[in-house]
C-alpha cells in the first residue's frame, strides 16, 4: 500500500513540479524508465510468487536502470544509439510482457 | 482418478488463493522495510515517468514526428524561407528605390530652390542685399535725363550689377523701360522726381570705377550740370519688388531632346 502511496506521490510530484529533464539526463531518461519498470513488473512477479525481497527489488531496480544508461551512453560512444536504445527496450518489452504473463498465471492460472 | 483431479484442482485454487492473498497483504496498509524500499522507488519511477512524458509533451510535435514527416516539414519550411528571403529582397529593392527616390526629389527641391532664389534675384522678385554701390545724382537744373539714367543703368549692368534699384522704388529688370516725364523720368510707369539714387548690388569696385571712369556717369553728369557722387556702403539694401506679369506672346519653347537647357 505504501509503496502505490509512493508511486502516486511521484506522479503527483513531477505533474506539480514540471521538471525539465536537463539535457545530460535527456537521452538516459526514457530507457532508464523502462528498465525501472521491468523491475517493478519483476518485484510484482516475485510478490505474487511468495519470493519478494526487498532488498533484491532494491539491486535489480537501481542495477537496471545503470545498465540501461551505460548501455544507452555506450551505444551513443559507439554510434548506433538509437539502433542499441530500441534494442534495450524491446528486451525490456519482452521481459515486462513475461513476467506479466507468469503474475498473471500465478493469479489466474491462465 | 475423479478424487484425483478433484485434489489438484483443489491445489491450484489453493495456490491461486496463495498468489492473491500475497497480492492482498502487499496492498494492506502496514509499514515494512520492503515497502518502504518499493514505495521510494516507485515515487522515483512515477516522478521519472512524468517528468520524461511532460518534457516530451513541452516539446513541440516534431519530438515524436517520424523522420518523413521532418523532411516534408523541413521541406515546406525550407521552401516558405525561399519565398520569403525572396520577398525580403525585393522590399529592400523597392526601399532603396524610394530612398533614391526621395534622394532625388530632396536634391531636385534643392536644387530649385536654389534657382528660385538665383532667377527670383535676377527678375526683381525677391528682396536682395549684398556689396554694391549706391550712385546718387543731384539734378538741380532738370538736366539730367532718361537716355541718361538709362546709359548709367547700362554702365551699371556691364560693370556686372546684379540688382539694381532706383530710388528705394523701383526694381529695375530686365523689361524695364525709362522715359522722360514731368518733374523727373518714368521708370517702369512711375515718376521718379531727382534727386535719383541708384542702388546696384555687385563688386563694389568694379562698378565705383565704372561710374567714375573719364567720360563716363560722373562725368556726362557734370558736363550737363548734375552732380552725382558714388559711395560704397558696406551693404546695400534693395528692397523694392518687380511685379512680373505673364508673357503675352512670348511661351516657352518644347525642349530640345538633348535637353541642352538643364
Amino acid at each position: 500500500m505504501i509503496a502505490t502511496i509512493g508511486l502516486f506521490v511521484g506522479v503527483i510530484a513531477g505533474l506539480l513540479l514540471q521538471p525539465s529533464v536537463p539535457l545530460w539526463l535527456q537521452p538516459y531518461l526514457p530507457i532508464a524508465v523502462v528498465a525501472a519498470l521491468d523491475a517493478v513488473f519483476g518485484g510484482v512477479r516475485a510478490l505474487v510468487d511468495g519470493i519478494f525481497d526487498d532488498k533484491v527489488f532494491f539491486v535489480s531496480f537501481i542495477g537496471n536502470v545503470l545498465v540501461a544508461a551505460l548501455i544507452v551512453y555506450l551505444g551513443d560512444q559507439l554510434g548506433v544509439g538509437a539502433q542499441l536504445s530500441t534494442g534495450v527496450v524491446v528486451v525490456l518489452g519482452i521481459r515486462i510482457f513475461s513476467n506479466m504473463a507468469a503474475i498473471r498465471r500465478r493469479l489466474f492460472k491462465a | 482418478m475423479a478424487d484425483k483431479a478433484r485434489t489438484v484442482s483443489k491445489g491450484t485454487v489453493r495456490q491461486t488463493n496463495l498468489a492473491w492473498r500475497r497480492l492482498g497483504r502487499a496492498f494492506r496498509l502496514y509499514i515494512s522495510r520492503a515497502q518502504l524500499a518499493g514505495a521510494v522507488l516507485l515515487a522515483v519511477l512515477g516522478f521519472a515517468t512524468t517528468a520524461q512524458v511532460q518534457s516530451l509533451r513541452a516539446d513541440d510535435e516534431f519530438a515524436t514526428a517520424d523522420r518523413p514527416d521532418l523532411i516534408q516539414m523541413l521541406d515546406g519550411l525550407q521552401q516558405r524561407t525561399r519565398r520569403l528571403e525572396a520577398e525580403i529582397s525585393e522590399l529592400e529593392q523597392a526601399k532603396a528605390e524610394l530612398a533614391s527616390g526621395a534622394d532625388r526629389t530632396r536634391t531636385a527641391v534643392e536644387q530649385a530652390e536654389t534657382r528660385a532664389r538665383t532667377l527670383g534675384i535676377l527678375a526683381g522678385t525677391l528682396p536682395a542685399s549684398g556689396p554694391g554701390i549706391r550712385l546718387t545724382i543731384s539734378d538741380s537744373q532738370s538736366a539730367v535725363t532718361a537716355s541718361l539714367i538709362l546709359n548709367t543703368i547700362e554702365e551699371l549692368r556691364d560693370a556686372g550689377a546684379e540688382a539694381i534699384e532706383i530710388n528705394d522704388k523701383v526694381r529695375v529688370v530686365a523689361g524695364s523701360y525709362v522715359l522722360d516725364g514731368q518733374g523727373g523720368i518714368l521708370v517702369d510707369g512711375l515718376l521718379i522726381p531727382p534727386p535719383y539714387t541708384i542702388d546696384a548690388i555687385g563688386d563694389a569696385r568694379t562698378l565705383s570705377t565704372a561710374m567714375r571712369i573719364p567720360g563716363g556717369v560722373v562725368d556726362e553728369v557734370a558736363q550737363k550740370g548734375g552732380l552725382a557722387t558714388v559711395l560704397e556702403p558696406r551693404s546695400v539694401q534693395i528692397d523694392s519688388l518687380h511685379r512680373p506679369v505673364a508673357p503675352r506672346y512670348a511661351r516657352p519653347a518644347p525642349e530640345k531632346e538633348s535637353g541642352s537647357n538643364k
